[in-house]
């Protein structure tokens, strides 16, 4: 008997060793519910294509951290003339992309070109419009010389639309990537997923997982399913609405609620009466309760915004009391704007859920004042068209997802028709102004405009909601940039 | 019976020229940019002008409808404006998943009604007919996207015998692929079969008021060969009929299901190619399911004349 008992215990131990020995999982899947068109950052807006192949695949000059600070990517070090107009970048050596190439001064040169060329479709293009000249020093040396100094430039060369490609593989990039990131690029099945794997030879610190896969999942009622069965380990970014409550309490699982560059805002055609007037818009922002909005459209998880601009930015300032809501304020003031009767308006809503139930809601409360808003659910495409494009429209709701965009405001014939030249002059400014406590100052000022001329309805920060694995560390808690960065990833016990 | 087929043939083709016309029609006058939807919110409109050239989007209607016209006839089908690939390769991906999942849909739905409904006619008005007719209603009324989420909680997340969704594909061998269509097709067949069923029972009871029915009854012949060999073949046409027109819906009328179990089917492709504005592959995808849709009425219609010698032997 006492020897089966040794035999019992010796056995368990040898199970228990030879699990522990067992080495962790190197393999994640991550679902997502939107496919990218194409594989290739530098060509294309959709925020599927970095979030497979942002800092994963490919690298640029500098990068974009968890927290939204810049750091040294492909270039180790820069220096920056006085004048703030050239930078000297310093380039790692031995980098080599995953088709075997060198990676050296005339990629920089030939990706910061090609982006900024003729006919370029990258859609930022913006981004490269500062650039005067690219030019190689030696291979691990380029200079940069701006038309002007510009501030954030070191910033923007952190976009996934500003990564470095080589000139052997630029024109396959959309189906086949190829970059110089920690994972490269092997299988692509159409409509169902991404696989990446690692890329031997790295430059940088070895990452731990050795396959990663992005499945595709449109449905958030499908998406959950997938993770309980265990075939999908994490949806890093998945607009889950009611399903999220079943997995709450689930202790299999992690649920991360963090922030995004997602400035959504009741978007308002400045120039159409009767939003043209300033205070019809400041009616409007009375009338709206960010609360009631933020719980109906979000469940309760954005974060209310009074400017446009993200309240995880240090230059963040908090303006949500510039309008409180006050019905009878909002009342006042339409009857001082000769509309005591209310009018009519058209709400032009994008096929997104915080648009659609947020619409609803906008409408309910800005009925309270009288204002009748008839609701147009539109599709992307028609959206892009008729609100973005044309301008044909009165209201609408979107969330503006790129980080730092406050200068939209200051574009000539953006769809918001919004036309301030101290608003103007703030961005000039700050566009001439490298000195972060300067920025900063800039920022604000910025910000305190826009609330004070209501020229959006502005309504909170779009949530990234997040769930994986308990066992799974290092994915992004908030979203500074479009991402799911895998480099610190990793499966614990 | 030549002439029969030819006739068939003919309005095949003339409704192939016209679907083509109409399919292409309809949907150049939806609004909408695929350019700009491939740059976003931040590009310039220059930019956008010039994505729309790359693309081949700035020609004139009348031009671009011949061009791919053309290209049907010798089954090309153009270039995806978004994903800038031959669009017979995006379908021909889409199909090995759409066609197999709609084979074995249609064959499980036919194995489950064929025999309810014949069980039902025999014992018409009865209980058994009553309860199996009832059953049937249930499955009508059911909406297939509910049932598939039910059969993916019990078999995915419950039992773990199956995956949840996706597609593993068929280069890792056949099973991993048939693992992951079987509850697809489950979740699409049960409604189809139910409708089969009752079609079959209320085709075979007509049948069954036959004066050869009791003819056969009455030389001793027992029920269950009268109804095998006499009233089966005899009420197969509206069964077919019905076949027919599930197979085609089968191959594309799926994204619902295909959504629950994130399937990379052909559905989803029409519906990715409707937001991206793709227009390109929408007209093909809708042009093949023309063509599936008149083949397979060619293939019913013969089928007619395979169960009916009457057909057969008219001229």
């Amino acid at each position: 008997m006492k020897q089966w008992k040794t035999i019992l215990a010796a056995a368990a131990l040898a199970l228990a060793s030879s699990t522990a020995a067992m080495a962790a999982r190197t393999d994640l899947v991550l679902g997502m519910p939107l496919e990218p068109p194409h594989l290739d950052p530098t060509a294309g807006a959709a925020a599927a294509i970095d979030e497979v192949f942002y800092a994963n695949v490919f690298e640029g000059l500098t990068r974009i951290g968890s927290r939204g600070e810049v750091l040294p990517d492909l270039a180790e070090s820069w220096t920056i003339s006085d004048d703030g107009k050239t930078y000297t970048f310093k380039l790692r050596s031995g980098v080599k992309f995953h088709d075997g190439s060198d990676f050296d001064a005339s990629d920089v040169k030939f990706s910061l070109d090609r982006a900024r060329g003729e006919n370029s479709v990258n859609a930022q293009k913006g981004l490269f419009a500062p650039i005067d000249t690219v030019e190689v020093v030696d291979p691990t040396t380029v200079k940069v010389t701006l038309k002007n100094p510009l501030g954030s430039f070191l910033y923007n060369l952190g976009w996934g639309d500003a990564v470095i490609v080589a000139p052997e593989s630029a024109d396959t990039n959309k189906e086949k990537p190829v970059g110089t990131g920690p994972f490269k690029f092997q299988n692509w099945a159409k409509g169902s997923a991404i696989t990446l794997v690692k890329s031997d030879g790295y430059w940088g610190d070895p990452v731990a997982l050795d396959k990663a896969e992005f499945r595709i999942i449109p449905d958030a009622a499908a998406a959950i399913p997938a993770l309980l069965s265990g075939d999908v380990q994490a949806l890093p970014n998945f607009a889950l609405g009611d399903a999220l409550a079943q997995v709450k309490a689930d202790p299999r699982f992690k649920v991360v609620i963090g922030t995004t560059e997602g400035e959504t805002v009741l978007s308002t055609n400045n120039k159409r009466p009767p939003f043209d007037n300033l205070k019809v818009r400041q009616a409007i922002a009375h009338a709206l309760d960010r609360k009631a909005l933020i719980d109906g459209a979000t469940g309760g998880l954005g974060t209310p915004i009074g400017s446009h601009f993200a309240p995880h930015n240090p230059a963040y300032v908090d303006l949500t009391g510039t309008y409180p809501h006050d019905i009878a304020k909002a009342k006042e003031l339409l009857k001082e704007a000769g509309l005591a009767d209310g009018f009519k308006a058209t709400l032009k809503l994008p096929p997104v859920g915080y648009a659609r139930q947020g619409g609803e809601i906008v409408a309910s409360q800005l009925r309270e004042v009288g204002i009748d808003l008839q609701i147009i659910p539109v599709e992307w495409a028609d959206w892009l068209k008729q609100v973005f494009t044309d301008k044909d429209y009165d209201l609408s709701i979107v969330s503006h997802t790129e980080p730092n965009d406050i200068d939209i405001y200051a574009r000539k014939d953006y769809y918001f028709n919004y036309d301030n030249p101290a608003f103007n002059k703030v961005i000039d400014e700050l566009n001439l102004t490298s000195d972060e406590a300067k920025r900063t100052e800039l920022y604000k000022q910025a910000q305190k405009i826009l609330a004070d001329d209501a020229v959006n309805g502005f309504l909170f920060e779009l949530p990234k909601v997040g769930i994986w694995d308990a066992k799974v560390e290092g994915l992004w808690e908030n979203s500074p940039i479009q991402s799911n960065d895998l480099t610190k990833v990793k499966w614990v016990d | 019976m030549t002439i029969y087929l030819l006739k068939r043939l003919l309005i095949g083709i003339a409704t192939l020229v016209v679907a083509s016309l109409v399919v292409f029609l309809m949907l150049e006058v939806v609004p909408g940019d695929p350019a700009r939807l491939m740059l976003g919110m931040n590009a310039s409109d220059a930019q956008v002008e010039l994505l729309r050239e790359q693309m081949g989007l700035n020609q004139p209607l009348i031009l671009r409808y011949l061009d791919w016209a053309r290209g049907l006839l010798s089954l090309d089908f153009g270039r995806s404006y978004t994903y800038s690939v031959p669009v017979i390769d995006l379908i021909k991906e889409r199909l090995v998943v759409s066609f197999p999942l709609a084979v074995i849909a249609l064959t499980l739905s036919t194995l489950i009604a064929i025999p309810v409904g014949l069980f039902a006619a025999a014992r018409r008005g009865k209980a058994g007919d009553t309860a199996a007719m009832a059953v049937a209603q249930v499955g009508v009324a059911m909406p297939n996207f509910w049932f598939a989420l039910l059969l993916v909680y019990v078999f995915a997340v419950w039992l773990r015998l199956v995956p949840a969704g996706g597609f593993p594909g068929w280069s890792n061998g056949a099973w991993p692929a048939l693992k992951a269509l079987i509850l697809p097709a489950l979740a699409l067949a049960l409604p189809q079969a139910a409708i089969l069923a009752r079609v079959t029972r209320s085709a075979l009871i007509e049948v069954l008021n036959e004066d050869y029915i009791r003819t056969a009854r009455a030389k001793g012949m027992p029920m269950r060969a009268v109804l095998w060999r006499h009233a089966l073949r005899n009420a197969m046409i509206p069964v077919l009929t019905i076949m027919g027109l599930q197979f085609a819906f089968l191959l594309a009328g799926t994204i619902i299901i295909e959504n629950v179990f994130y399937l990379p089917g052909l559905g989803r492709l029409v519906f990715q190619a409707i937001t991206q504005r793709d227009l390109i592959v929408v007209e093909s995808v809708v042009m093949l399911l023309v063509a599936a849709v008149v083949i397979v009425n060619l293939i019913v219609d013969l089928s007619y004349a395979v169960v009916d010698p009457r057909l057969r032997a008219r001229q």
